[in-house]
């Protein structure tokens, strides 16, 4: 293998570089980037980013020294619209195309936009830099508050970076508690109970029937949510966070299989043994069947093996997840780790949920699945690491 | 000169946080007293709530490793040192003399 193509240029694509050279790859790399920016973090952009105390520099997750080193070609701006197998080559939105014996798919997703919302003004998602940098800005001229809608993480995060802020917030969820299909009703009421906790109104079981907005044509500006039961929760900001889609649109006609992710073996190799996947737009073969993680530990840790098995030309070593990530809530921080979701009994083994500081440990059928955290991370990393020991590989 | 507990309270695998201006952490790595600053270089986490192993101490949050004698980070997402501070200790006691204050002097 002489040379590869990284499409993606963020967490999981720079770390591919990264690994690449680390693991003796000398030959060329070219990077494909949509967007104009430098691989940068995605977490502080819902969190220190959005208050202001962490600057566009901080973000960087490369230095001009760092990437030097790297010595691949970068194409920023330019998406990769198309891919083929066979004949190595991916063809470029600017019209060029970059043929190369391997190829890494770490393209990430894009937010689920509100249907309905688009071109409406005042109304965000949160992915991208840019993105957060328009977010930032109607903040600053908000008067009429925010409305949230979805408590997800990164609903959460918002709504709490907007209390920050000062601003006057309502969280609206669909579900009658924020979290639970991942940490379960229990404690998934815990963690939303930070929203009430800190001022924000949380209205949950409760579906968005429509906006409301003023002016016309590009002037239409939102004006508030409708809720189904005829609520109208005015503001001027609205944020959707009602999850991702992965990027797979430009792999039509490629041949790979794609079904909410790009679809490959536990070694994170596609149908193509000169094409792997990484990061959010990964659906990896795990220990339950096909399985996608959104998080940054994920996209961190799989370019290692996803390389390795590309390097190798077959599939030598297996990705296990640690299901490890965190979020930073009202001054709290969240952490997790395993497969809490598939537990059947939930156990605080350390402080209080009352006193918002405590670990919880999930079990199926008698074994450790999972673990959470809130403020206590001396305690969280302890029993991670039990968890990680007693696992069982697949 | 910070005193900063007794030796025997500070028991093999244990650390303890100087809260300050520039907090730090001080660390009982197999008998041998350490003090780093406590934020990890990367973002935003306390050290002295990180794993130790032998005389590297894992960052909670993104599991940066730092060399407890140099500061260094081996690997990422951590790029800068943390600094590191002399420990001395005078009748059990261990005390920091914190690196800036020093240079200060
Ligand atoms: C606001 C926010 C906060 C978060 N907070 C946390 C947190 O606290 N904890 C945590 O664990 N995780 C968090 N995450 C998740 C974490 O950031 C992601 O898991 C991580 O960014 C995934 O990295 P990735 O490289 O796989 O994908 P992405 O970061 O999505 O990057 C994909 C890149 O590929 C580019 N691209 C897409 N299609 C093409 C194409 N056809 N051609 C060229 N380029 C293309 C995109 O423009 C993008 O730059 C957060 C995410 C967001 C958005
Ligand atoms: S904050 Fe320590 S590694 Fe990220």
């Amino acid at each position: 293998m002489r040379s590869i193509a990284v499409v993606g240029a963020s967490l999981a694509g720079l770390r591919a570089v990264e690994e690449l050279r680390t693991q003796g790859f000398d030959g060329r790399i070219t990077v494909i980037g949509e967007e104009p920016h430098r691989p940068y973090d995605r977490p502080p952009l819902s969190k220190a980013y959005l208050t202001g105390t962490c600057a566009t520099e901080d973000l960087r997750l490369a230095d001009a020294a760092d990437t030097d080193e790297l010595a691949a070609e970068w194409h920023l701006g330019v998406r990769a619209d198309s891919l083929d197998p066979a004949a190595r080559s991916v063809r470029l939105s600017d019209g060029t195309e970059v043929v190369a014996d391997g190829i890494v798919i770490a393209t990430g997703g894009r937010a689920r936009p509100l249907p309905g919302a688009e071109g409406l003004a005042g109304v965000h998602t949160l992915r991208t830099l840019d993105d957060a940098v328009a977010l930032r800005a109607d903040l600053d001229a908000s008067t009429a508050g925010v409305v949230v809608i979805g408590a997800g993480w990164i609903g959460a995060e918002v709504a709490s970076t907007c209390r920050t802020l000062g601003l006057p917030v309502t969280v609206v969820e669909a579900s009658t508690t924020p979290l639970a299909r991942v940490l379960g009703a229990t404690m998934g009421a815990h963690c939303a109970a930070l929203h009430t906790d800190h001022g924000a109104d949380l209205r949950t079981g409760a579906g968005v029937a429509s906006l409301t907005s003023t002016g016309f044509g590009p002037w239409k500006r939102v004006t508030g949510v409708v809720l189904d039961d005829g609520t109208h929760l005015p503001a001027d900001v609205v944020v959707v966070g009602i999850g991702m889609r992965p990027n797979t649109e430009w792999l039509a006609g490629s041949g790979l299989p794609v079904d909410n992710g790009v679809l490959c073996d536990a070694g994170c190799v596609t149908a193509f043994p000169s094409v792997v996947a990484v990061g959010d737009v990964a659906r990896y073969h795990g220990p339950d069947g096909p399985v996608r993680h959104e998080h940054w530990s994920n996209a961190s840790e799989q370019p290692a093996v996803a390389v390795r098995n590309l390097l190798a030309g077959t599939t030598i070593q297996e990705y296990h997840s640690s299901g490890y990530f965190w979020s930073d809530q009202y001054g709290t921080r969240l952490q997790v780790a395993g497969h809490p979701a598939g537990a059947d009994e939930v156990t605080v083994v350390d402080g209080s949920p009352h006193d918002r500081r405590f670990v919880a440990e999930y079990r199926r059928a008698g074994t450790a699945v999972g673990v959470l955290a809130m403020n206590n991370p001396k305690q969280f990393g302890r029993l991670r690491r039990q968890l990680r020991a007693g696992a069982v590989p697949a | 000169m910070i005193p900063v507990c007794a030796v025997a309270d500070l028991p093999d695998g244990e650390a303890v946080r100087i809260p300050g201006e520039v907090p730090i952490a001080v660390f009982n790595a197999g008998g041998e007293i350490y003090a780093i600053d406590d934020t990890c270089s990367h973002q935003d986490a306390s050290l002295s709530e990180g794993w130790l192993e032998g005389c590297f101490v894992e960052c909670p949050l993104h599991a940066a490793s730092f060399d407890l004698r140099t500061g260094m980070p081996t690997g990422a997402p951590a790029k800068k040192p943390v600094r590191t501070h002399e420990v001395t200790i005078q009748d059990g006691v261990i005390h920091v003399v914190p690196q800036n204050q020093e240079a200060v002097v």
